[in-house]
């Protein structure tokens, strides 16, 4: 316990320290929610009904694809990894608490949301808390794994990013964070539910913000869980120590299981 | 003799068709330090990281303190310490908090005493990266040895730290050797292997060309002492001097140097000629050959044993 005490504490503290995760856990997202919530609600006043699931599902996209990845390649790539191995931290260890941390960080993040919207944007909250809170953690812990996934599965930084921009830039597009799903395209609203924003938006909607919806809410929360938990199973799976050894349990391309789910919820929500 | 603390038997590691390394064998006794020498893609890094658990060897086997590495990779973390590369740090940790972050993991109180020992006293609030590559180093060090292991590698330990520093390091090695210590050290620095070492190995092409005392070492090679000379008036470096026992002479810095089979026979010749040509003599120097120069000797014959 007092190893992941020490560790979880370090993880946390880095989220802070390390300029690239202070930005994206903290100053991108709450500097977007804010240039949105005064530029968006201007230009379209039913913004203002979603700004706090909207900007949250936000915060967790920028805090997990952007910033949970790039710290894992980068230290598998100069060696951290390596004395991680050689001084008895586990694999799970090095993958499940920046997730944690981050997560934590969200939290925190959110609770500025949640609590500054209604007073600056005149936003409303969301009528089932504890749902919200479900959908939340939900949404956290799917973006977490698809993150720490694409940090296991990466060779190089500049990689890292293709990877991380092919869910976040589809997901501000299609996701529902800007246009309800309804106002969508037929095709472009069923390639968005393949992506975790579309489920955690239609989650928040449906569950915690009392508003209707175009296929099931709870159905996407389970998707959100299950994914999630494929995703941390893939990126244990495989782990790689290091990029010199090549000893690996299986190819990267196997990661793209980790959409199966949302593509069986394709045929199975309505 | 008693039970060896390192063995290695019939080791062999390739990697796709390449074989870096081909089936050597050595062992090392409780409380020596163990020179791997060898050049580039000798097979040091790999023979290290297969003791360290990092790699699986293809053949042979391997004990670390009565620890296989490659079944007991636990059991391995605990008898085992190993200086850490200058970038085997996360740049955010204060030395402080990877003090605590290694110890935890090893099961071990923190050892902080360890980082004033080392001089990083002022330091221990600093971030990794806020250190000096000689703070860095000793970090490493005290890191490696928090946990009190049986055995510890280090892979150049000295490379890129100034003067005063390496001999910090040194001193800190010896310590850790007096407790009894086994020290396995991967270097290029020859000068550092001669003067730590008590045994070391030269690896070539994946093979040990040869392993004894840096002493024993040196003398098993073509065994020619350097001679170098300077004298008022340069008279041996005119020609037709004839200097016995020589099997090499060159001339630099206004230096005669010579490569003798017979020290005493040449040195006699030299201050001889010098008499005789009515010069006078400013500077002799005798040295017998170094490791590096055994060292080169074999790399160059590629003379395996």
């Amino acid at each position: 316990m007092t190893a992941f005490t020490n560790h979880f504490s370090f993880e946390f503290r880095t989220g802070v320290r390390n300029k690239t995760l202070l930005l994206m856990n903290y100053l991108f997202p709450l500097g977007f929610y804010l240039m949105m919530g005064f530029v968006m609600t201007e230009i379209n006043p039913t913004f203002q009904e979603i700004i706090i699931p909207s900007m949250i599902v936000f915060a967790i996209l920028a805090a997990t694809l952007l910033g949970l990845p790039d710290p894992l390649v980068n230290a598998r790539e100069s060696g951290i990894f390596r004395s991680y191995r050689i001084n008895g931290v586990p694999s799970a260890s090095i993958l499940f608490i920046p997730a944690l941390t981050t997560m934590l960080h969200l939290i925190l993040v959110s609770i500025i949301i949640v609590f500054t919207a209604p007073l600056l944007f005149d936003a409303p909250t969301p009528s089932n808390w504890l749902n919200f809170v479900l959908v939340f953690l939900a949404m956290s812990f799917a973006s977490a794994g698809l993150g720490v996934l694409i940090g296991v599965i990466s060779p190089n930084s500049r990689t890292t990013v293709l990877y991380s921009q092919i869910i976040f830039i589809p997901s501000m597009l299609l996701g529902g964070l800007m246009l309800p799903y309804s106002m969508l395209p037929d095709v472009a609203g069923k390639i968005s539910q393949l992506l975790p924003a579309t489920q955690a938006m239609n989650a928040f909607n449906g569950m915690a913000m009392g508003q209707e919806t175009s296929f099931s809410s709870g159905g996407s929360l389970l998707l959100l869980v299950f994914s999630g938990i494929l995703a941390f199973g893939l990126a244990n799976y495989l782990f790689s120590w290091d990029s010199q050894n090549t000893a690996r349990r299986g190819h990267p391309a196997l990661a793209l299981l980790v959409l199966l789910p949302y593509a069986l919820g394709l045929f199975l929500l309505a | 003799m008693s039970e060896p603390v390192v063995s290695v038997t019939e080791f062999r590691k390739v990697y796709g068709d390449f074989v870096a390394v081909d089936g050597i064998d050595f062992a090392v006794q409780q409380g020596e330090i163990f020179g791997l020498l060898g050049p580039n893609g000798a097979g040091k890094t790999t023979t290290l990281e297969c003791l360290e658990g990092l790699r699986q060897p293809d053949g042979g086997s391997l004990r670390v303190a009565g620890v296989d590495p490659t079944k007991e990779p636990q059991k391995l973390r605990n008898v085992i310490g190993v200086q850490l590369q200058s970038s085997g740090l996360p740049e955010t940790i204060t030395a402080d908090e990877a003090m605590k972050f290694f110890c935890a993991y090893h099961g071990v109180k923190p050892r902080y005493d360890l980082l004033e020992r080392l001089g990083l006293a002022e330091k221990r609030k600093a971030q990794f990266y806020e250190l000096s590559t000689g703070q860095q180093r000793r970090l490493a060090l005290a890191l490696a040895v928090a946990h009190e292991p049986q055995v510890l590698f280090f892979d150049e330990p000295t490379a890129g730290l100034d003067v005063a520093s390496r001999v910090e390091l040194h001193e800190l090695m010896r310590e850790q050797q007096a407790k009894g210590t086994t020290i396995i050290l991967a270097t290029h620095d020859m000068a550092e292997a001669e003067e730590m070492s008590d045994r070391v190995a030269i690896l070539l092409s994946g093979k040990i060309a040869t392993v004894g005392s840096p002493m024993e070492i040196t003398a098993t090679g073509a065994n020619l002492t350097k001679v170098s000379v300077r004298s008022e008036g340069s008279s041996l470096l005119r020609n037709g001097h004839t200097i016995p026992a020589v099997s090499q002479s060159t001339v630099k810095n206004q230096y005669a140097i010579y490569f003798s089979t017979d020290i005493g026979r040449t040195v006699g010749a030299v201050i001889n000629t010098i008499e005789t040509e009515g010069d006078s003599l400013i500077d002799l120097r005798v040295e017998r050959p170094s490791l590096e120069d055994r060292f080169l000797e074999i790399t160059k014959t590629g003379d395996v044993s």
